[in-house]
């Protein structure tokens, strides 16, 4: 195969369908878009020769001509869609409501949906948007975007570059928008002509042939905005390396110690100062249907947080200084920043003990005189506490986190105290028989029911949990360039339309011809306006209707 | 009189405005065409009606959110009525570039439907959760209800065209589904109807129902067909649920809604029964003849537009901006969660369209269908997604 030279002299490259300058139709060529048999050209791509179209001999060939098919691309975006939406049919594994019989997918799925549910858990759409085949689908797509946009992109910005206002009549009257008119005086041409101006028309002449044009830059949105797609997919894949992300979760506890931030390398410490939860008001005349309906409806989320730096270490071993460098409120919608993290309000758990103060007192003694006290701090349980008045306390058991499993034996739920319970085993002083004693919130069991002594929570001191999110996310900034020129491209190609109007003279009289990548109502009106107060035939839109 | 009695008296007003717009149109479509006078008289005032409906639809609009001190787009009331309020304005901008009062013959009751399908949920004013007090919210929401209003006119103008086109004369795949579409709009007028009958009655049985370890109490306002798994009646005097709902109908309240779903269906199928034994033909069928002046190819054109404007601004609401808010919300710009999943199968829908009306072939029919089905993924997200697949933005 050699390049192809037209009747008019421009030389086309190999598989061109309709000559770049003059718009000739090629013999031999007709099929690559499908003009055979039919009387409408193609001008999707211009008639350009695209090497998808052109080549089919290597493997290579074979592979671009697949990937730059439309036909692929949306069974590859049909098939996305369709996985997508199985994927919601039953709740996404992270998304296991926490009072769920349990948060294991083996046994949650089935539990909650029966045998559906088994089959979505085993073939493993509890996590299919992370699946190695759904990442292949996307991935698919976006090889196919690359490929699909080089192979039309280049040769249609060459062949609209070459373009000659001066078109071979079978390229006009093959044109969707078509008209001749026997006489037209050079007065109605001239009038023509600043209608079109008028209209923003860029208008060029060669021998009387006339090209008017606009907004050509439309026909490169698509290609804009699948840059942007690709874009965010190589955001998607950076994302991945750590330099990129990092996620951690916290649990700070109210009023304790600074603790170190996972994930800052020791770097940072963090202070929870005061967990704050509000609620509407129910006396606000407004919301008052409103509350009465739902109940209380919470209107804040906040947690004052102090982080620190950590400086120099003086000795190996000996805790750092903590400089504090933020203080500040970190609620919903409103995330804390320092350094390259950022803090978000996530989570709360109200009311865990911080400590508890136990007395001692005599069963038989119903006034409960405390013959002495002892303190457990929850944050450090002491395994021992030798009190004053010669009691001695062992901690036999400890459920931070209480409750009677199924089988009804003592167990934690976590690990968290918020409904702490023990064993004790009490020897009274100068004496070696023990007694046990269980006691909990509400709760002190005497297992013997022979016990002389007895244990009493006497007091006890709570605070707030706050969970914050601690990450960063450098690859944001290309997600946001990504979307912004997805937008571009789309705005670009949608709200504006490259129009193109031909006029070849011939002996007393003109043929116009029309043409737009879309809204032909549009362009209609323009030629009407553009041959207001002319006698030159109004184009006759010869839509096909095969094409229904 | 209070400012919230202000808001829904304009809403109610902009409901009959749109009543009466409706009529005026159809009467501009039965064109007889010795009076072409009177033919663009009642097409004028079918529009000016409908832009008064809207600037009424405007009124409620801002006098709730200042009487609730936020843009009222927060609930399934407030967000369809806004829906319903993009709509019209997507019509009345597509109006006056092609001139076709025909649309309004079903925008118009469509949106209706819509409106009246919101106001069955609660309409109180609710204080914001936490989440949802950012000005991301007003600006994700009003962009995605926008680009939806304006995809909503290519369903409009797909279903007119299928309407127009298919071939009545014979029974076939085609009639039988352009029926179903159009039973699904009388399901909803059904639900619309049989809601607001037994509403009217004051209808209240109370149900306890056992959940995740806890006793819940719900309240139907519908007779149970269908009473909650494992339920208890506790309302005296009231009729008994004929069957429990199946445990598998999961998410809040699963009992109560799966009772309207009956009744919905069960009212409509009733309702569409006795309008074919009056018309006795294929309702399609009835209003092709309406159609008769219309252009197929206009349609088309209509349909494929709308889809190209709004899919930017659906895009641009639904993903971009809906992701900038749960970055700066959750601290995650994208989650997996099925409101989210579901906007991105509407992207992925209409990006499919716009590359299958690249090729021969699919323009017309096919891609009326499309245009029908797209909108039917963006109902099923909105009402489908927020009532049973419950995620992080359920409303009701
Ligand atoms: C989710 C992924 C995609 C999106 C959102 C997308 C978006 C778009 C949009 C909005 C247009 C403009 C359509 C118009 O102007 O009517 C377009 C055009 C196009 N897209 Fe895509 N696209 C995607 C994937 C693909 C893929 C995988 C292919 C591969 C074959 C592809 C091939 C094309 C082609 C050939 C055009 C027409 C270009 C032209 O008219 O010059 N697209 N795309």
């Amino acid at each position: 195969m050699r390049e192809i030279k037209c009747e008019c002299g421009h030389v086309n490259p190999v598989g061109t369908v309709l000559c770049e300058a003059c718009g000739r139709p090629i013999e031999g060529n007709q099929h690559l878009d499908g003009n055979n048999n039919k009387k409408l050209l193609n001008m999707r791509y211009d008639g350009t020769a695209r090497r998808s179209q052109t080549y089919n001999k290597s493997i290579i060939d074979k592979i671009w001509s697949f990937f730059s098919s439309v036909k692929v691309g949306v069974w590859l975006i049909v098939i996305a869609l369709v996985a997508s939406m199985v994927g919601t049919i039953f709740p996404q594994e992270m998304y296991i409501p926490a009072n769920a019989i349990s948060r294991n997918p083996s046994i949650y799925y089935e539990d909650q949906y029966g045998i559906f549910g088994l089959i979505f858990y085993q073939l493993g759409f509890h996590n299919l948007y992370t699946s190695w085949w759904y990442l292949v689908i996307i991935a698919l797509i976006g090889i196919s975007l690359v490929i699909c946009s080089l192979d039309r992109f280049i040769p249609l910005f060459k062949a609209l570059r070459h373009q000659k206002a001066k078109k071979h009549i079978s390229f006009l009257s093959r044109q969707r928008l078509y008209s001749e008119t026997k006489v037209v005086s050079n007065e109605e041409i001239n009038l023509l002509k600043t209608n079109l101006k008028k209209q923003r028309f860029k208008i060029k002449v060669e021998n009387g042939h006339l090209l008017a044009e606009k907004n050509r830059f439309s026909r490169w949105g698509p290609y804009v905005n699948h840059i942007g797609l690709i874009i965010i997919l190589l955001a998607a894949i950076l994302r991945v390396l750590p330099f990129f992300y990092m996620e951690e979760y916290v649990w700070v506890r109210e009023e304790q110690k600074p603790i170190v931030i996972p994930g800052t390398k020791g770097q940072y410490y963090i202070e929870n100062k005061d967990f704050i939860l509000e609620t509407h008001s129910e006396e606000d005349d407004r919301f008052e249907a409103a509350i009465a309906q739902e109940g209380m409806i919470p209107s804040n989320f906040q947690t004052d947080i102090v982080v620190y730096q950590s400086g120099e270490k003086s000795v190996p071993g000996a805790e750092a200084e903590l400089e504090p460098i933020l203080d500040d409120s970190v609620r919903m919608n409103k995330p804390a920043k320092f350094d390259k993290y950022t803090v978000y309000q996530s989570g709360y758990q109200l009311n865990e003990f911080t400590s508890m103060t136990f007395k001692i007192h005599e069963t038989s003694d119903s006034e409960e005189v405390a013959l002495d006290t002892f303190t457990v701090d929850l944050a450090a349980p002491e395994p021992e506490y030798n009190l004053e008045n010669g009691f001695r306390v062992v901690v036999d058991k400890y459920y931070p986190d209480y409750y009677l499993d199924n089988n009804g034996i003592p167990a934690s739920e976590t690990n968290f105290p918020r409904n702490p319970a023990y064993v004790f085993i009490v020897y009274p002083p100068n004496s070696d028989v023990a007694e046990v004693s269980f006691v909990g919130i509400g709760r002190n069991i005497d297992a013997t029911g022979e016990n002389n002594y007895k244990l009493g929570i006497e007091d006890f001191e709570m605070h707030d949990v706050s969970g914050l999110t601690v990450k960063y996310d450098r690859s944001l900034p290309l997600f946001g360039l990504g979307a912004a020129i997805f937008m571009i491209g789309v705005i670009q190609g949608m709200y504006w339309q490259h129009r193109r109007i031909w006029i070849h003279p011939t002996e007393n009289g003109i043929l116009m011809a029309g043409h737009t990548n879309k809204n032909w109502f549009g362009i209609k009106k323009d030629i009407e306006n553009a041959i207001e107060g002319t006698n030159i035939t109004m184009v006759e839109d010869q839509q096909e209707l095969d094409e229904k | 009189m209070d400012l919230l009695s202000v808001s829904s008296g304009a809403l109610y007003t902009a409901f009959i405005l749109y009543l009466i717009a409706t009529l005026f149109f159809g009467a501009a479509v039965r064109d007889k065409r010795t009076d072409k006078k009177l033919h663009t008289t009642s097409e004028k005032i079918g529009i000016t009606l409908t832009m008064i409906g809207l600037v009424g639809q405007i009124i409620y609009f801002i006098t709730r959110w200042i009487v609730s001190g936020h843009a009222p787009v927060s609930n399934m009331f407030e967000f369809m009525t806004f829906l319903g309020m993009c709509m019209i304005f997507a019509f009345i901008i597509i109006y006056f570039y092609y001139r076709l009062s025909f649309l309004g013959l079903f925008a118009l009751p469509i949106t209706m439907i819509i409106i009246a399908y919101a106001s069955m949920f609660p309409t109180d004013v609710a204080p914001l959760v936490p989440s949802l007090q950012s000005h991301w919210l007003y600006i994700h929401v009003t962009t995605v209800a926008l680009g939806q209003g304006i995809l909503f006119i290519s369903f409009v103008a797909g279903l007119m065209y299928l309407i127009k086109e298919i071939d009545q004369t014979v029974k076939s795949k085609k009639t039988i589904w352009l029926e179903v579409v159009i039973y699904i709009l009388v399901v909803f007028i059904g639900f619309i109807g049989i809601t607001s009958a037994f509403n009217m009655m004051n209808y209240n049985a109370a149900f306890e129902y056992p959940s995740g370890g806890n006793t819940i109490t719900t309240e139907y306002r519908l007779p149970a067909v269908a009473g909650p798994n494992e339920g208890t009646l506790v309302t005296e005097g009231v009729m008994n649920p004929w069957f429990e709902t199946p445990g598998w109908l999961q998410g809040e309240d699963a009992g109560r809604k799966f009772n309207t779903v009956i009744w919905s269906l069960i009212t409509g199928t009733i309702l569409y029964g006795v309008v074919r034994l009056i018309i006795r033909k294929r309702i399609g069928a009835a209003i092709q003849p309406l159609f008769r002046n219309l252009k197929a190819d206009l349609l088309d054109e209509v349909g494929y537009r709308s889809v190209t404007i709004g899919f930017p601004v659906f895009t641009l609401g639904g993903l971009i901006f809906a992701a900038i808010w749960a970055q700066i919300a959750w601290g995650r710009f994208w989650g997996w969660d099925p409101k989210e999943v579901w906007a991105l199968v509407t992207w992925f829908f209409y990006a499919a369209y716009l590359h299958l009306r690249l090729s021969r072939g699919w323009h017309g029919e096919k891609s009326a269908w499309l245009a029908v089905v797209g909108f039917g993924i963006i109902m099923f997200n909105l009402i489908v997604v927020n009532l049973v697949l419950a995620g992080l933005h359920s409303y009701a």
